[in-house]
This record gives C-alpha cells, sequence and structure tokens, in this order.
C-alpha cells in the first residue's frame, strides 16, 4: 500500500492561514496529506503540540510564520524559530527525523508559496518514510 | 461549553459541492460525538442560509454551531451574528473546507480532508467558552503617511468630517508624483492646476497638522490606539519666516540636481523643490550644504531679510497616539540600469516617463521643450516604449496598468509641442479600461498620426547622435528600425515598503501592500486599523488612487467616530497555580504580561492575543481563552 503521508500544519493567522487561502482562491493545487490548525501566531505553538503530534501519529509538522520582521505580534515568529531548532534536536535524540519538523515563512500574499511549500514537504516525508514507533 | 452542535454544510454553488462530497460529509458528521444535527445547503451566507441555521438552533435546541464553508476571514463575522440572536458568539465556529480543501483538491481525498477539518473545528468548538468582548477607548484621531494626491485627499475627507488629521510627508513638499506631472490623461488639465489648491487646503485646515520633511519611524500599540513616532528633519529655515523671496538660493555656492526634476535641473543646497511647494517654505538640505558645525559658508542667513534661516534646528521626535493610520506612500519607478535590453537606460537620450513628464513642464528643466538631452536640440523623432520592465517575466510579471494611457498623452503632448515630429509607440496591447481612456487613445492614434507598433523593442543602441531602435512589429511580421532622438521608458512601477515593516503589513513581488481581501477590502490592511491608499498598493490612475483614498478615510472615520472600540477576548489568562518565574514577563512584546503577589498576570487592555507566553511557560500555566492546549491537542487527535 503507498504510504500517505500525515501532517499537521500550525499556521499562523496573519501571514500563512491567509497564505493557504490565497493559494486556495488562486487554485494552486497542492497534496491533501496537510490538515491546518489555525493559531494566532507561530510563536503560539507550544514545544508540547509537537511531541503530541508526532507521539498521535504524525509523519510530519509544518509551523507556517510571517516572515521575519513581518510578524504580526512583532517577534513571535523569533521566538518560534529558536524553538524549533531547539525541538529538531530533541527530536533526533527520540530517534525521529528532525525534518520532519519544518518551520517556512509564508506571507498572506505568497499562495504560490504556500503550495510549493506543501509540495515539497510532502514528498520529502514520502521519502522517509513512516516514523518508526 | 457547547453539547448540542448544529454543523451546517455550505455547497457554495459549486466551489465545494463541485469537489467535496457534501451529503457524504454529513453523514459522516452527523454520528460524531456531541453533533445532533448536521445538514447541507446551496448558500449558507444567503439570507435563506442563515434563516436555515436560525430554524435549526430553534428548532433542534442547538447550543453550538459549526459552519463548514469558506474562510473564516470571509464569514465569520456573519455566522457569529446570526448565533448572537441566541447565545454567545463563540459557540460558533467556521470549518474552512473551501480555501483550504475543496479549491486546492481533488476527488475523494477532498472529502476525507473536509471531515477531518470539520472534526477538528468541531473538537475546537466543544471546549470554547463564552467570552464577551472587551472595550477599549479610541484615540479620535488619524495618521495619514504620505502625502501625494492619495494622502492630500484622505486627509482632507478626514479633517471635513470634523476629525484631527496629522499628515506626514517625507520630502520637503506635499504634493508627490502628481505634483511632477505635466498633464493628466485623459482631460489634459494640467495637473498642478487641479492639484495645487487641495495642497494648499492642506495647509490651511484648522483640523490638520502637516509634518512634512518628517518621517514616521516607529509605530505601536494597537487599533484605537496606536502610538507614532515621528521624525521631524530639521530645514534650518522656519516656515513661518520663511517669506520665499529666494535672496538665500541666490548666493549659495553649491550646486546639486534638483529630485523633483528627476535630477534634471539644478537647484542649490537651500532650495524649495517647486514654486508651489507646501508648505510654502525654503529647505536648506544639510546633506550638500558646504557645513553648519563648523560653519563654512553661512551666506544664505546673511542674506536672509526674513531672519529665517536658524543654523541651531535639531531634529525633534513628536509623539502622537491616533486611532487609525492611512498608509499612502506611493511609488517609484524599476530601476532602469536592470533593462539589459535596452542599454541599462545609460544613454543620455533614453529618459524615462517621469523624466519626460518633466520636460513636458512649462516650469521643468527645458520649459517645455522636447530636446535631446545629449545635445539640446529639438527631438524630431521620438519613440515610446511601453512596458519596460512590467509584463515580463524577467523582471516585474504585472501590469503597471497606467503606462498605455500616460504614453499615448506622452505622444499626443510631443505632437502639439513637436508638429512635425515623428512619434512611434512600441505596446504590447493597449489596456485603455478607464472612462474616457479607449477614446483618448484611439484620437492619439487616429488625430495625431502617432505610430503604433505592436511588438516588443528587441534592442536598442546608439549610432553617431541617433538611437536605434530594433523590434518586430507582430501584425505585419516585419523588422522595423527606428532611428530616434529620444527614446522614453514607460518604466514598471514599484510599490514603496519601506513602512512594511512599521506597520507590519505583508508586500508582494512589486512592494505593494497586500489588502485584507482583494475584492470586498480593498483598502483594509490585515491588520486592524491601517488603511491603505493610492499606488501603495497596487498601480493606479489619479481617479482611482483618489477614490481609494476617500474609501480609506470613510474607513477610519467609521472606526475614530466611535468612543469605544470592541477588542478580542482571545487573551492570555494565568492559572493560579503560576510560579511567578517572569519566562511570559520576557517574551511578552506588548509589557501585557506583569508580577503581582508573586504570580503573572495578564493585563487585558494590552493583550494581543499572540500566545507566546502560553507556549513559553515552563509550567504550562498560562492558556490562551479558546485556543487552550487541550483544544489543540484534540484537534492534533482527530486531524491524525
Amino acid at each position: 500500500m503507498n504510504f500517505e503521508p500525515k501532517i499537521v500544519a500550525f499556521l499562523c493567522n496573519w501571514c500563512s492561514y491567509a497564505g493557504a487561502d490565497l493559494a486556495g482562491v488562486s487554485r494552486f493545487k497542492y497534496p491533501p496529506n496537510v490538515v491546518p490548525i489555525k493559531v494566532m501566531c507561530s510563536g503560539r505553538v507550544d514545544a508540547e503540540f509537537i511531541i503530541d503530534a508526532f507521539r498521535k501519529g504524525a509523519d510530519g509538522v509544518l509551523i507556517g510564520g510571517c516572515h521575519p520582521g513581518d510578524c504580526h505580534y512583532v517577534e513571535g515568529n523569533y521566538k518560534a524559530r529558536r524553538r524549533v531548532e531547539m525541538m529538531k534536536r530533541l527530536l533526533e535524540e527520540m530517534g525521529i527525523n528532525p525534518k520532519r519538523l519544518r518551520i517556512e515563512w509564508i506571507s498572506a500574499t505568497e499562495g504560490k508559496k504556500f503550495a510549493s511549500v506543501v509540495e515539497e514537504f510532502v514528498e520529502e516525508i514520502r521519502r522517509l518514510g513512516p516514523v518508526k514507533k | 461549553m457547547p453539547k448540542r452542535i448544529g454543523v451546517f454544510v455550505c455547497h457554495c454553488g459549486v466551489n465545494i459541492a463541485g469537489t467535496v462530497d457534501v451529503k457524504r460529509v454529513v453523514e459522516e458528521i452527523s454520528g460524531y460525538e456531541g453533533v445532533v444535527f448536521a445538514t447541507d445547503y446551496q448558500y449558507m451566507c444567503s439570507d435563506p442560509g442563515q434563516s436555515l441555521i436560525k430554524k435549526k438552533i430553534e428548532e433542534e435546541n442547538l447550543d453550538g454551531v459549526i459552519v463548514a464553508a469558506c474562510s473564516p476571514s470571509m464569514h465569520e463575522e456573519t455566522f457569529r451574528n446570526v448565533c448572537k440572536q441566541y447565545f454567545n458568539g463563540y459557540r460558533c465556529e467556521m470549518a474552512n473546507i473551501r480555501e483550504h480543501c475543496s479549491w486546492v483538491h481533488e476527488g475523494i481525498e477532498a472529502t476525507e480532508k473536509a471531515i477531518k477539518i470539520i472534526k477538528a473545528a468541531i473538537e475546537k468548538l466543544k471546549e470554547n467558552e463564552d467570552l464577551e468582548p472587551i472595550f477599549v477607548p479610541v484615540e479620535k484621531k488619524c495618521l495619514v503617511i504620505g502625502g501625494g494626491i492619495a494622502g492630500i485627499q484622505a486627509a482632507l475627507d478626514i479633517a471635513d468630517a470634523g476629525y484631527n488629521v496629522i499628515l506626514v510627508e517625507k520630502e520637503a513638499s506635499i504634493g508627490g508624483r502628481m505634483a511632477q506631472l505635466s498633464e493628466t490623461f485623459p482631460t489634459l488639465d494640467c495637473s498642478q492646476c487641479i492639484l495645487t489648491p487641495k495642497m494648499v487646503a492642506v495647509s490651511r485646515h484648522p483640523k490638520i497638522k502637516l509634518l512634512a520633511y518628517s518621517e514616521v519611524i516607529e509605530i505601536s500599540g494597537y487599533v484605537g490606539n496606536f502610538n507614532v513616532k515621528i521624525l521631524k528633519k530639521p530645514r534650518y529655515v522656519d516656515e513661518d519666516k520663511c517669506t520665499v523671496c529666494g535672496d538665500c538660493e541666490k548666493v549659495c555656492p553649491v550646486i546639486v540636481p534638483n529630485e523633483f526634476e528627476m535630477g534634471r535641473k539644478p537647484r542649490r543646497a537651500i532650495y524649495i523643490p517647486f514654486p508651489q511647494a507646501v508648505p510654502s517654505t525654503y529647505t536648506l538640505d544639510i546633506k550638500n550644504c558646504l557645513g553648519l558645525s563648523p560653519l563654512i559658508c553661512g551666506k544664505c542667513k546673511e542674506a536672509c531679510e526674513a531672519k529665517a534661516i536658524d543654523y541651531d534646528m535639531r531634529e525633534q521626535i513628536i509623539e502622537e497616539n491616533v486611532g487609525a493610520i492611512i498608509v499612502a506612500t506611493g511609488y517609484d519607478l524599476y530601476d532602469k540600469s536592470k533593462l539589459v535590453e535596452y542599454g541599462y537606460g545609460e544613454d543620455d537620450d533614453i529618459i524615462t516617463s517621469l523624466e519626460f513628464e518633466r520636460m513636458l513642464s512649462a516650469n521643468g528643466p527645458t520649459k517645455g521643450e522636447i530636446i535631446k538631452p545629449s545635445n539640446g536640440k529639438e527631438a524630431k523623432k521620438i519613440v515610446f516604449i511601453q512596458c519596460a520592465g512590467s509584463r515580463d517575466e524577467q523582471h516585474m510579471p504585472y501590469c503597471s496598468s497606467i503606462c498605455c494611457m500616460y504614453t499615448a498623452k506622452h505622444a499626443l503632448l510631443y505632437k502639439h509641442h513637436v508638429p512635425q515630429g515623428e512619434a512611434y509607440v512600441f505596446y504590447i496591447d493597449i489596456r485603455a479600461g478607464g472612462k474616457g481612456y479607449e477614446e483618448f487613445v484611439s484620437r492619439v492614434m487616429k488625430e495625431e498620426r502617432v505610430n503604433y507598433i505592436r511588438g516588443k523593442v528587441a534592442k536598442i543602441y546608439r549610432d553617431g547622435d541617433k538611437i536605434v531602435v530594433c523590434g518586430v512589429d507582430t501584425l505585419t511580421g516585419k523588422k522595423v528600425e527606428v532611428r530616434a532622438d529620444l527614446v522614453v521608458l514607460a518604466l514598471a512601477i514599484l510599490g514603496k515598503d519601506e513602512m512594511a515593516k512599521k506597520i507590519r503589513v505583508a508586500v508582494d513581488e512589486g512592494g505593494f501592500f497586500k489588502e485584507s481581501h482583494p475584492k470586498l477590502k480593498p483598502v483594509e490592511a490585515l491588520s486592524r486599523g491601517i488603511y491603505f491608499a493610492g499606488c501603495c498598493q497596487s498601480p493606479k490612475d489619479i481617479p482611482s488612487a483618489v477614490a481609494q483614498a476617500s474609501g480609506s478615510a470613510a474607513k477610519a472615520l467609521g472606526l475614530i467616530s466611535k468612543d469605544k472600540l470592541e477588542k478580542d477576548p482571545l487573551i492570555a489568562f494565568v492559572d493560579e497555580n503560576c510560579s511567578g518565574c517572569g519566562v511570559c514577563i520576557s517574551v511578552c512584546p506588548y509589557g501585557a504580561m506583569v508580577k503581582e503577589g508573586g504570580k503573572a498576570k495578564c493585563i487585558e487592555a494590552l493583550c494581543e492575543g499572540c500566545g507566546t507566553c502560553a507556549a513559553a511557560c515552563p509550567s504550562n500555566n498560562i492558556e490562551m481563552k479558546n485556543y487552550r492546549d487541550k483544544q489543540i491537542e484534540k484537534m492534533i487527535e482527530v486531524i491524525i
């Protein structure tokens, strides 16, 4: 059977969620493996959410935030980036390939980028295969 | 916390139902825990759709509603307002199965994903608590950034409605690009003649505080209560005392290019950019002045009888509180040195459209004479190149919108200035979609005998005192070569994005600000309380810029005319087990977290609800209202 990755995407309300909206409005197709959860800011993405997603069986976690300097909340995205770096090290310790966690800056004007990031990430996770239990 | 949830799945015509099997979705969701009713309907946002929701809330005794339809940015407010007639608005959530699903996926997978999205929304809703909006006072004042025609119009509209406006302009005078134009299409009225009365009205309006030669350096706060820091650069000339006699200019020994004349005419270090400048005053350009400290020349001060010159002026930081902000920062032209195919525009006789505007102006560098800058002789043959950098994948892919029209105007004015001259226009298509525009272009083509050549220019090079323009006429398939005296590039228009970071708004590839919705909210920024006017949002002509400015002004007035403003109550709250470590205080960008009695406390009016504190709290004692950890964890569970 083909492996269909399950990916959770945490999208910030102001940039990436709107970017995903724009991808829709522009009809840029992308694989359906990513299901979004809206958060107000990428800085809201608790380390626990990431662990929780992998624990519940996610094959990948995508975090979408505003570009550096554009954060609606000034610097939430910087905090998210720092947290992701820390989490990548932690995931490696846990035997989960850190490539399964990705943070991307997608602005509200970048519908195309949202679609291509998702496509690329799904491909990457497909190559990596399911998380080994 | 809702226990009897109704799910309403919208077809959105075929937008959703054409891809997602809505009947299957309803079937699947009907049996889901907590859901007591589910149905589908063609257009949930329509009147009958809204009535259906109301009817079912009553009949089924619902205490929570999920509308599975478009993005919440479209209709969340619509559906919450429906629900508010029965219960708290936060008992209504939207599941975005259009933008995030039916428009981007196909087949059974789209249906599967729609079900997951709806289930996640249901899980969130189950733990939503009833919240009441927080009310904050509104500062009844508006900031307008940029004093071009758009900023001027917005400022006048707001001031005329009786509210205070602060108009900030970076340059020495307001007027912007419009002040540089010769005549305006399609009616050919003189640009300055119709603009200067508005400029003067700004300077005289008791409700407008004009801060020219000033820049907004910092914006903090939030809708209704922005705090703005403005840097007022020193002019070294007292605006009130200066009589614009020009004695200072006569004695100034420094000569530099005048930016207003696109560098085609000199000015002194102490200068007035153009005679009708507002504020009507000279400005000492300190970058080019021989020096004030230590004083090197000092001639201007000696010459000034009005004693207006003050070498001790210093820059000032002015702080203002405003309720709304209108951004009207305008445009720049594409850098012609990037156009390899047009010889990088290095040749003296290849000029930009704005340089040509100045050349056409009676008070411009050539007093309205159309000349070859290289030798000062009249240009007998002229070539206009449209889409120079626009509609070009190598440069800017978009249409700059106004170039077809102003090029037609340029060609017409050229023919009026040089009746025996020959004018050629290279174009891809003619886009003349405005009132009276098509008629204007066809008049230029027929009556003025301007040669329109459909095709892109492949190469430009100099041969002796001529500029050779080579291209292909795509209508005849023949090669065209014009030996021209002067070439005018209709360069692509770029947004000025320098304010983007300060107002925290996204810009697109052309540097234009992203509006909240491309059709229905074309003047609003995604951040509440910030509006756009003019070319900073997209290339546009004067009537559209003015219309958008009035639209922005109406929006800003709608905001600042309120006494109180509703603020989202989706804020942080601290659990009683807080250890008082203070991590949240250090990460909060708004200073909304304080320590009280050894524990953290969230100040409601300051919290913007980003949730950074909740994610950073090492002991998990901060939660976001209606975005609680357990809600998000439940959503993760159903998604996977």
